[in-house]
């Protein structure tokens, strides 16, 4: 009844590789986004603000449609990416990376935001004032000061991008091997008669990652915030 | 005597609060205090100084050197103006150790040594047992002589002192202006001192600048001004 079979290896061990994937993807970009939402002062931070939060509230379905209309091989994107580098997005794992990393970006962004906020303007402006560039203030002192917020922000996303279903379906397909993550199998094992054993089995690892996930960046966001009140 | 660099400031600044600066005087000499109750600007001033925000209008210069000239231009970045700030509530890097941050200004400053010797620093501010210790382990008057050092150590051509003992009680003001005084005293270090009280003023400044909702009201010595009490609100 417990033992995995190889084909729920495959979708576990896959499931990790997108969501990995989609948290390097993403977290550049969501530094960047997070620590402008962080610091910025404008007129014009709510455009932002709707735009980031998109895909929090877009049915998933949707996201994944828009994409795939974008890495299509005939769409913009998709065709430059196939002429020009020889990449297929569409019904490949890479599919079900981006699609991941696009739905979980705004939970990413959000934990990065209040982690850079919690962050004293003050101590960038001790350091600017005792030589340090934008930049090398920004790495040696804002980010570090962040960090655990950061990998909050990266265990959420990594936890989303895990469960991502609606996105992933629509750009990558339901592939044993190439892109059925753990939602995908068990859709499928569903969707088939006499396969409720293992519906149950992947449903029981998705539940256990997912507390996994959320008991990890509680503990980080507590451990920074006990740890850097002076 | 010590010859020490012409400091002249002239500008404004209209806040969003709706609070205005509008501040003009020189000085060259040692230890100039800037001095009046909370809310005056004088922190505001201090930061302009120091360009951590830029004035409106007006010009600040240096000796020879122009920091800032609204009507030419030029806003010279406060990494580039070789100031040393002492913060009111110190602001120490919570990341770093004792050593590191006492070092974080002086690593910068590449191409342009400094003359400053740490070992005399951590000698003459008594630092040699919390170098390995981090803020958080810190007192208040530790942190206040570790802020003292990191500034110092960055080479300044210009201390920019905020309220530094605003945050400590009596007992203490009084061990640290002691250890500022034996600062002055090794390294003549042309400073700016921002203060509400009268009698820190009359203790370590040459010449003061009394500033009044924004405005310079008075400029003298401290003998010669009669300073008010002001409450720390």
């Amino acid at each position: 009844m417990w033992s995995l079979s190889p084909d729920e290896w495959l979708a576990l061990r896959l499931s990790f590789q997108v969501a990995l994937c989609a948290v390097l993807f993403s977290l550049p970009a969501a530094v960047v986004t997070g620590y402008v939402m962080a610091r910025w002062q404008s007129r014009f931070k709510w455009l932002l603000e709707v735009v980031v939060n998109l895909p929090l509230v877009v049915p998933p379905v949707v996201t994944g449609l828009l994409l795939l209309v974008c890495f299509a091989p005939s769409g913009p994107v998709g065709s430059f990416l196939e002429n020009r580098l020889g990449v297929r997005i569409v019904l490949t794992w890479w599919g079900a990376a981006i699609a991941a990393a696009v739905v979980s970006f705004p939970l990413m962004v959000r934990a990065i935001r209040l982690a850079f906020q919690a962050v004293d303007p003050r101590l960038e402006m001790a350091a600017r004032s005792l030589g340090a560039g934008r930049l090398d203030t920004f790495v040696n002192v804002t980010l570090p000061l962040a960090r655990s917020g950061l990998l909050a922000g990266c265990v959420l996303a990594f936890a989303r991008s895990l469960g991502e279903f609606g996105a992933t379906i629509m750009v990558a397909g339901n592939i044993i091997g190439e892109t059925q993550t753990i939602p995908l199998a068990i859709f499928s094992a569903f969707n088939r008669p006499g396969a409720e054993a293992e519906v149950w089995r992947l449903a029981g690892i998705s539940v256990a990652l997912a507390a996994l996930a959320l008991l990890l960046s509680e503990w980080l966001e507590r451990r920074h915030a006990s740890r850097e009140s002076t | 005597m010590h010859r020490v660099n012409r400091l002249s400031f002239q500008g404004t600044h209209r806040f969003a609060s709706g609070f205005e600066l509008d501040a003009a005087f020189e000085t060259s000499t040692q230890v100039t205090a800037l001095f009046g109750p909370s809310g005056s600007g004088k922190t505001s001033l201090l930061y302009m100084i120091g360009g951590l925000l830029s004035p409106q209008t007006g010009s600040i210069q240096l000796g020879q050197t122009v920091w800032f000239d609204a009507k030419r231009g030029i806003d010279i970045k406060s990494e580039l103006r070789h100031v040393g700030f002492v913060f009111q509530d110190h602001l120490l890097f919570p990341h770093l150790s004792v050593e590191r941050n006492l070092m974080f200004g002086r690593r910068r400053r590449r191409g342009r040594p400094v003359a400053i010797d740490p070992a005399r620093v951590i000698d003459v501010l008594e630092l040699s047992e919390l170098l390995d210790r981090y803020p958080r382990k810190l007192s208040g008057g530790e942190k206040q002589r570790v802020a003292l050092g990191r500034a110092l150590l960055s080479g300044p051509e210009l201390l920019l002192m905020d309220e530094p003992l605003a945050a400590l009680d009596e007992a203490l003001k009084d061990r640290i202006l002691t250890y500022f005084q034996r600062v002055l005293a090794e390294w003549h270090i042309p400073t700016i001192y921002v203060s509400h009280s009268a009698a820190e003023v009359r203790r370590v400044a040459d010449r003061v600048v009394v500033l009044e909702q924004g405005r310079v009201t008075q400029c003298g010595s401290p003998e010669d001004l009669l300073l008010p009490n002001y409450s720390s609100f």
